[in-house]
């Protein structure tokens, strides 16, 4: 067979030159940067059964062009990439390697999802590209030590879920409570964080745990079951569409507990409204941001600001998303980063500057909430406040919760 | 007892919400034999019509009717234009291309009115009310009363109008049928345009208790699903009894049976289909049909 | 049709080229390639069942994740060997598909769709469940394996020419399979399986033996995607892979061995196309795509591909069916 041996000759061939090509890549060092130009990419679900989230992606891109029509960052623009992952795992492999490959970024930010990030959690750190203030509120992202090149952004939920537990604790020592939450890793978070911080006593007062996937129509009947445990406390762990569901039929069926309501479904427009707000009297959450459709920012500078830029660069985006809010805060803290790392854009620096943040305060972050960063802390949002609903909007109380500083 | 009541109660609620869709499924099934994956986005786009209209201030029963045209025509609309090309060939080509229409209508719908959910009114009264110590809401009886005149007018329709007769001449024997005179093409057509009407009932029952958003069907449409494999497909008063009969079973194994509780109660519900349809094959009420070979 | 000889010429040159694109693609594009066969050898695993025996799955899914996590679980907790996980996860998905198929049997059309549809629904619950060996909804993050006895290949080569020589090894005996005795008794069934009983065909045997090999198929490839994505999770498993498997079966050409690769190559590029017209709304784009290509190709790529070979040669009269009743498919033979 003569096609066989020449068949090998090119394989070998072809082999060869490409080994020989295969370092002169990775020596490159400001991978992503040019003089007039970094490139930062993203992954979003556009597609598929989470694209609710999608909007963060495009509210972020808004924002890049805000920055770039003024003039961008030390002279550069910033070239944001964003795909589409469909929130499936092995599509966001596949397009975080076109993004760090094929495109070349400086770095990855605020990719979605606790999954997708999961399965690219390994990669980025083996190929040493910064993978900064990703968009999941799981623990794993605060990791220095053994990820150096991953960070978080938002308070985690197992944080959030402390702060509920403290608050119970102190104000409903002989409570017994009820909690409902959604089965995959954002409800489980929430869930593990509660349960660690009831601790012991949790043995005894948690009277009942149910679940819900995402794709059930209801879950009236979970709260049925709820109010039939005796539970006085619910602790409420659900997505907005559930949420609304929660409150209304807990209000349906004559069940009046002390209702803690996870920041996730803390927005007054699409889940309190829906729900009554007779119905909603005295729900409880934990707030870092300020709640975009809460009359008492109407005034509020930051939110004025975000609003104006909404309509200018963002006129499709819908002003009662609170996610459209959430990447306003995030872009803008990208740019200070960036800002920061100066003349020295390469991963190495932009990585130290994400580390090296000092009480910085976003505009649509609750006033004295600020982020913190160190090259031992990895979590840059770390404060949250209680609030109770009392009808109209949301009332602050309590102390301010500071994960890093009860650690 | 009472928790028992309460769950079967609630079960029924939500087996409400399975039927209403499961019906638009078997419309089109029997009036076109396809199985259409885009009922349920069809029935959300319609329903974001609805809210549409009630937005620009339309009154309720105004705007209700309103989407009902426009559901009509538009489902006739997407027969003739979207289906119609591709009659003759192979029955999964045809499925393929009600999955493209699925994915169309999802994301348009999310293009168009943003994918921030939407409270929707229910044309019944908001107060919940109490028999003994069990509570329902006057939209979940509301729900079910439109849901089972659906039923009615299903089986009216089909039972004695010549009509109704002709569309399931079309659908069981079209060669036949063309060869006595009927329209096979448009029976068809009208088969789509019915079943978008009642996918756009069950939109509009449904979005007061979900709240209105891009992926509204997405769930539901699994159930509805469920329910009318379990009722029969053949069967439109089997597809609404296997509705109500997947909301109240898998309330019951999510409440009594612990070890099962409620992260596994869907699989159970699927487990137990599964069951049905090996003693059963063609679902609890459904007709096996007869073929020569 | 093709003949013997041709089909051999194109069939090496197509390999030919595959052996030499480690070589010439980034290791990105090796990926995606890996990709595309991962998705070709699940394909064909659902065309023997779906197109040449007429059992409509909706359900292979399922069997994906099964393979896969069969794979993760003996890689992530008894730390064995990738290369073994793979027959075992072909094994075990053959039992599961061929017990899983003895019940369908009494299932048609619609309804063994739907009872399979079940099955795709529920296995994602399922493995949140056993959370112990599954890792839950955070799932299992594994190793990428590197090549062995020191071959001058990073992981990606590496891994792509492990898949593409799994692949052809399924796709030879696969073809050996469907063109033989066996596979003529598979599509007899499809056809009439009176008729096909009638000639001492043991059709309960011959479908629920389909079923599992074709269960077998998916969960190699499954088990292939564990490696590849170097993760595994509920999430990556949801029904909308079931879905896109059986497009890319129809798109490609059911009851047909090219038609696997073909419809690989769409689901794994497509999408990508889809979002490169539109960002504001992928999904419409994709939507559009099938519907476009279902108008101009309704036998899939490889369906018309044939039809374009038989015009260009003159030689014989397109057979295309009329009756929609034995229409999952066309003409047995294939290319």
């Amino acid at each position: 067979m003569t096609f066989a041996r020449k068949f090998l000759a090119v394989v070998a061939a072809v082999g060869v030159v490409g080994m020989a090509l295969a370092p002169a890549v990775s020596a490159q060092t400001v991978v992503g940067v040019t003089a007039t130009e970094i490139k930062i990419g993203n992954t979003n679900p556009y597609s598929g059964p989470a694209s609710a989230y999608g909007t963060i992606g495009k509210v972020i891109g808004a924002y890049f062009k805000k920055v770039n029509d003024e003039g961008g960052i030390n002279g550069r623009k910033i070239n944001y990439i964003t795909y589409d992952d469909g929130y499936a795992p092995p599509k966001t492999v596949e397009m975080v390697r076109k993004l760090v490959e094929a495109d070349q970024v400086a770095l990855l930010f605020q990719t979605l999802g606790t999954p997708p990030n999961s399965a690219i959690h390994k990669y980025m750190n083996q190929q040493k590209v910064p993978h900064l203030f990703v968009a999941t509120g799981a623990t794993k992202w605060n990791d220095p030590k053994n990820f150096p090149w991953t960070m978080g952004f938002q308070p985690n939920y197992q944080t959030e879920g402390r702060v509920y537990a403290a608050d119970v604790l102190k104000n409903h020592p002989n409570a017994k409570v009820g909690i409902l939450y959604q089965n995959d890793d954002y409800g489980k978070d929430y869930l593990k964080g509660f349960e660690d911080g009831m601790g012991e006593a949790g043995k005894k007062l948690i009277v009942m745990k149910q679940s819900y996937e995402v794709t059930d129509p209801t879950i009236d009947s979970q709260i049925v079951n709820l109010k039939n445990s005796g539970a006085t406390v619910f602790f409420n762990i659900t997505i907005p569409k559930f949420a609304v569901q929660a409150i209304k039929k807990a209000h349906d069926i004559g069940w009046k507990p002390v209702h803690y309501l996870n920041n996730v479904s803390s927005s007054l427009a699409t889940v309190l409204k829906p729900a009554g707000l007779e119905a909603s009297k005295g729900l409880i959450t934990a707030l870092y941001m300020k709640e975009v459709t809460d009359p008492q920012w109407r005034n509020d500078k930051g939110f004025t600001d975000w609003v104006a830029f909404m309509k200018k660069y963002y006129p499709e985006g819908a002003l009662d998303d609170q996610a459209n809010a959430y990447g306003y805060n995030v872009a803008i803290l990208m740019t200070i980063v960036l800002k920061q790392a100066g003349n020295d854009p390469s991963r190495e620096n932009l990585m130290k500057q994400a580390a090296s943040l000092k009480n910085v305060e976003l505009p649509l972050l609750l006033p004295g909430i600020k982020v913190n960063t160190s090259p031992t802390d990895f979590a840059p949002i770390e404060q949250e406040q209680l609030a109770r609903f009392n009808g109209e909007k949301w009332e602050l109380y309590g102390d301010m919760f500071d994960a890093f500083r009860k650690n | 007892m009472e928790v028992f009541i309460q769950q079967v109660v609630s079960g029924l609620a939500t087996g409400g919400i399975y039927a209403a869709l499961a019906l638009a499924l078997v419309m089109i099934y029997q009036a076109t034999d396809v199985v259409n994956f885009a009922q349920g986005e069809m029935a959300m786009f319609a329903t974001y019509i609805c809210w549409s209209m009630l937005n620009a201030g339309v009154p309720y029963w105004g705007a209700f009717l309103g989407t009902l045209v426009l559901a009509f025509l538009g489902g006739i609309v997407v027969e003739r234009v979207v289906i119609r090309p591709v009659e003759n060939a192979p029955i999964l080509s045809i499925v393929i291309v009600t999955l493209g229409l699925l994915v169309i209508f999802n994301s348009v719908a999310g293009w168009i009115w943003t994918y921030v959910q939407k409270p929707f009114p229910s044309p019944f009264p908001s107060k919940p009310l109490k028999a003994g110590n069990v509570f329902f809401s006057a939209h979940d009886i509301g729900e079910i009363v439109v849901t089972l005149l659906v039923l009615l007018c299903i089986w009216l329709f089909f039972k004695f109008t010549p009509l109704g007769l002709a569309m399931r001449a079309a659908a069981h024997n079209p060669v036949s049928s063309r060869l006595v005179g009927i329209r096979v093409g448009w029976m068809l057509a009208l088969g789509w345009g019915l079943a978008a009407v009642f996918g756009a009932v069950a939109g509009m029952m449904i979005a007061p208790v979900l709240t209105l958003e891009p992926n509204l069907m997405g769930g539901v449409q699994i159930y509805a699903f469920a329910g009318a494999t379990l009722g029969g497909f053949t069967s439109p008063g089997g597809a609404v009894l296997g509705g109500f009969i997947v909301g109240v079973v898998e309330n019951l194994v999510g409440t009594y049976v612990s070890f099962i509780g409620t992260e596994l109660k869907f699989t159970v519900a699927l487990a137990m289909i599964i069951v049905v349809l090996l003693v059963k094959p063609t679902g609890l009420f459904g007709i096996s049909v007869v073929k020569r070979v | 049709m093709m003949s013997r000889g041709t089909r051999l010429v194109v069939v090496l040159l197509a390999l030919a080229v595959a052996c030499a694109l480690p070589f010439t693609l980034s290791n990105f594009r090796l990926f995606q390639f890996t990709q595309v066969y991962i998705y070709a050898i699940a394909i064909l695993g659902l065309n023997m069942l779906t197109g040449y025996n007429g059992q409509f799955s909706l359900g292979h899914g399922a069997f994906y994740a099964i393979g896969a996590y069969i794979s993760a679980i003996m890689m992530d907790r008894w730390n064995v060997h990738y290369g073994w996980t793979i027959p075992v996860a072909g094994v075990l998905c053959l039992v599961v598909g061929f017990l899983f198929g003895l019940p369908a049997l009494r299932l048609e059309g619609l309804y063994l769709a739907l009872a399979t549809f079940s099955l795709a629904l529920a296995v994602p619950q399922i493995l949140k469940y056993f959370e112990h060996w599954t890792g839950g909804s955070q799932g299992l993050v594994l190793s990428k394996p590197s090549a062995p006895f020191g071959l001058p290949l990073n992981p990606d080569q590496w891994l792509y020419f492990v898949t593409l020589a799994v692949l052809v090894v399924l796709f030879w005996l696969g073809a050996n399979l469907l063109r033989g005795r066996v596979g003529r008794a598979i599509v007899a069934i499809r056809d009439n399986h009176i008729a096909a009983e009638a000639m001492g065909v043991n059709s309960a045997l011959y479908k629920s033996l389909t079923f599992g090999v074709s269960a077998a198929y998916t969960g190699v490839a499954g088990a292939l995607s564990a490696s590849a994505i170097a993760y595994v999770a509920p999430d990556s498993f949801n029904v909308f892979l079931s879905i896109t498997l059986l497009i890319g079966s129809v798109i490609g050409g059911l009851a047909s061995i090219s038609g696997a690769i073909f419809g690989a190559f769409f689901i794994q590029f497509v999408p990508n196309w889809a979002q490169d017209i539109s960002k504001a709304a992928p999904w419409a784009i994709f939507g559009v795509f099938l519907i476009v290509f279902m108008y101009v190709m309704p036998f899939g790529i490889a369906g018309a591909i044939r039809l374009l070979w038989i015009r260009a040669r003159r030689s014989r009269v397109a057979q295309v069916p009329e009756s929609r009743e034995t229409a999952p498919t066309q003409a047995p033979t294939s290319s």
